[in-house]
């Protein structure tokens, strides 16, 4: 059937159809400009010195390329009283996000196995109330948590911001594995059972092999909102385990005097990349693994 | 010797909805048991009880004369072939083969020896290497056998087996399997919904309806003698001819009157069988209704019928009249002149014939 109207409508009006192909391109290129402007801008302004920022055109490309401003963003600029750059509270990042991430996206994956595959009295209600994690507001949870961290002497920690993290993320790593292990049939863990192996060892050689996609999902996921966090950053770190997002807040905010833009713009990019490593990395991954739930095969 | 499989007054409920009632089975080293039923009517629920995946609400059960009611899955000494065969995508053939020995940390030169043993069996020795995904059904069928077989097991648990294959790839498989079975005496609880595998391949089976057993049996007494009308219906193909007729006393036997649509009733006499109610509903299998012409028994008792429709189907013919308000089939010959508008004068072989009780529908005879 696709094949007849194709052939049909290239027969017809080609031209009028070419130009709908090129008027599909001219919007689609638009739109994209439209969208990497502030970006262009961001990476341009870096490079540019404040002399050329204060008497050149915004969107302009430099006209001499100069490295300082990162120099400065990475390990000069004052955040406050402490004029080290963001590179400590990049370290802190990295601190908090990857433990962080391992550790909710490994009990996330028990989770889900266990909701999935090892029904018990209860499982639904106990899989709901995870889910209504998902949708708990950041805020709801500042004060209660605050208490928890000081009762349990993490208050301003690094440990403490990846237990935070941990405890958030959970309702999304179960939910994301629950989904991926649901559709895998119930007879598989039948065989193993038959086959002699118990709980940990059927989670660790058939369906742990089997999670490539999901666990790719689930890190990047639990990567960029772990790194990209700002409310937690702020809320419950002290003055030295503050992580990038908090840092780059306050070289942009606690500045007298002249802005430097241009330190901004590039403290800014160097807090964004490693998320838009990790999406360059395993993007292709994240589309597949969204989709692997819902399709077969 | 003690039965290989024992199972005693077995009840399982889920929630408050019986699944089971009152399951009583036993079976002898090298028996080839099939549970038959249409679906729902609880026979794979059965075989995961046998297995341990599920837990039983009431009644006992004994593996190689053990109790085993409560034991777990791997220590039943089992094997069972899944539906969906079950293969771990992410093994090859061979570690599918070999994953339950290296869970229960056999030695792995033994290992090695009973996979290459196992896969001369099944002729998959080239498919080793491969992981499931790259196989054809019928390949992993194969591959889920071997699996089972590795394990030399007291008792295999098939549950479904063949459902997946096509047609033609069915009845190879069918046939392997029972060539199996003689090869390695072994003993097997096969479940299917296929009555015709039930047929070829047990030594006993068990009729099962909405959780309750219709009839145990071997497969000549379930055919010949069903214990009630849903067994004479569910077994055998073109289903048993079930018309209500009925009886009255005669000097030599019984006077057995089946309606017709238009014309005389149908009169034949039955001198095996006395004292049948009034109103009964007899079984006759198709094959008892043959063309007069060519008949081979001294039981036959003639009539002409009219003929509704002619279903040829290679080896046999089936012809479709009304008798007694129902339809019924007779397998006649391929060279029959039986056509369809046509009267056709048939034998009837009341030598196997069945007595049912309309309202109950048990046997009478």
């Amino acid at each position: 059937m696709t094949d007849m109207s194709y052939t049909s409508t290239r027969s017809g009006n080609s031209a009028g159809k070419i130009a709908l192909r090129w008027g599909l391109y001219l919007m689609l290129g638009l739109f994209a400009l439209f969208y990497l402007m502030p970006l262009f801008v961001m990476v341009t302004t870096s490079f540019k010195s404040l002399e050329e920022i204060r008497t050149g055109d915004l969107i302009s490309l430099p006209r001499e390329v100069t490295l300082d401003a990162w120099r400065t963003a990475w390990s000069g600029a004052c955040t406050g009283i402490q004029c080290e750059g963001v590179r400590p509270f990049f370290w802190n990042s990295v601190q908090i996000a990857i433990p962080a991430v391992f550790i909710s996206t490994l009990i996330g994956a028990l989770n889900g196995y266990v909701v999935a595959q090892w029904r018990f009295k209860g499982a639904n209600l106990f899989f709901a109330l995870m889910l209504f994690g998902c949708f708990i507001p950041f805020q709801v949870v500042l004060l209660p948590m605050a208490r928890m961290l000081g009762l349990m002497g993490l208050a301003g920690t690094i440990p403490g911001l990846i237990f935070v993290h941990v405890i958030y993320g959970l309702g999304f790593t179960t939910l994301f594995f629950r989904n991926y292990y649901v559709s895998i049939p119930s007879e598989l863990t039948k065989a193993a059972k038959v086959d002699g192996a118990g709980f940990f060892r059927i989670f660790w050689s058939v369906f742990l092999p089997l999670s490539l996609p999901i666990i790719v999902v689930t890190v990047i996921w639990q990567f960029t909102q772990i790194w990209n966090d700002f409310l937690f950053g702020i809320s419950f770190s002290q003055a030295g385990t503050q992580p990038v997002t908090v840092a780059l807040n306050n070289i942009v905010n606690s500045t007298t005097g002249i802005k430097a833009y241009n330190v901004d713009m590039a403290a800014a990019i160097i807090a964004a990349l490693p998320t838009l490593f990790v999406y360059v990395v395993a993007g292709k991954y994240f589309v597949r693994g969204l989709t692997a739930g819902s399709v077969k095969g | 010797m003690a039965p290989i499989l024992e199972i005693n007054n077995l009840y399982k409920n889920y929630g408050s909805v019986e699944i089971l009632k009152d399951i009583n089975v036993a079976i002898e080293q090298g028996d080839f048991l099939v549970l038959v039923g249409p679906s729902g009517c609880g026979k794979s629920t059965l075989l995961n009880c046998i297995a341990g995946l599920e837990p039983i609400t009431k009644g006992s059960m004994a593996i190689g004369g053990q109790d085993m009611t409560n034991v777990s899955p791997k220590d039943r000494d089992i094997a069972m072939v899944f539906q969906s065969y079950a293969l771990y995508p992410t093994m090859t053939v061979a570690k599918n083969i070999t994953f339950g020995m290296k869970v229960r940390g056999i030695d792995p030169a033994i290992q090695e020896e009973k996979l290459t043993y196992v896969a001369q069996q099944l002729q998959i020795e080239p498919l080793l290497k491969r992981k499931p995904g790259q196989l054809s059904g019928g390949q992993r069928q194969r591959v889920a056998m071997g699996r089972a077989l590795v394990r030399d097991p007291k008792l295999f648990l098939f549950d479904e087996p063949l459902s997946n294959l096509d047609a033609k790839l069915r009845v190879e498989m069918r046939t392997e399997i029972k060539a199996l079975h003689q090869r390695l005496g072994a003993s097997m609880v096969y479940v299917t919904h296929d009555q015709i595998e039930a047929m070829t391949l047990a030594t006993k089976i068990v009729v099962m309806k909405a959780g309750v057993i219709q009839q145990i049996g071997t497969p000549a007494e379930i055919y010949n003698r069903p214990a009630n009308l849903f067994v004479a219906d569910f077994m055998g193909s073109p289903a048993m001819n079930l018309i209500p007729a009925k009886t009255k006393a005669n000097g030599n036997g019984m006077q057995i009157e089946i309606a017709r649509k238009d014309g005389d009733p149908i009169m034949l006499t039955d001198t095996r069988n006395q004292d049948l109610p009034e109103n009964v509903i007899i079984g006759v299998r198709p094959e008892d209704i043959a063309d007069a012409s060519s008949v081979r028994s001294g039981d036959a008792q003639e009539a002409d019928c009219l003929i509704d429709i002619v279903e040829p189907a290679g080896a046999d013919t089936f012809a479709v009249m009304q008798l007694g308000g129902k339809h019924v089939t007779a397998r006649l010959h391929s060279e029959t002149t039986a056509a369809a508008g046509a009267a056709q004068r048939l034998a009837f072989d009341l030598g196997k014939v069945s007595y049912f009780e309309p309202e109950t529908g048990l046997r009478l005879n």
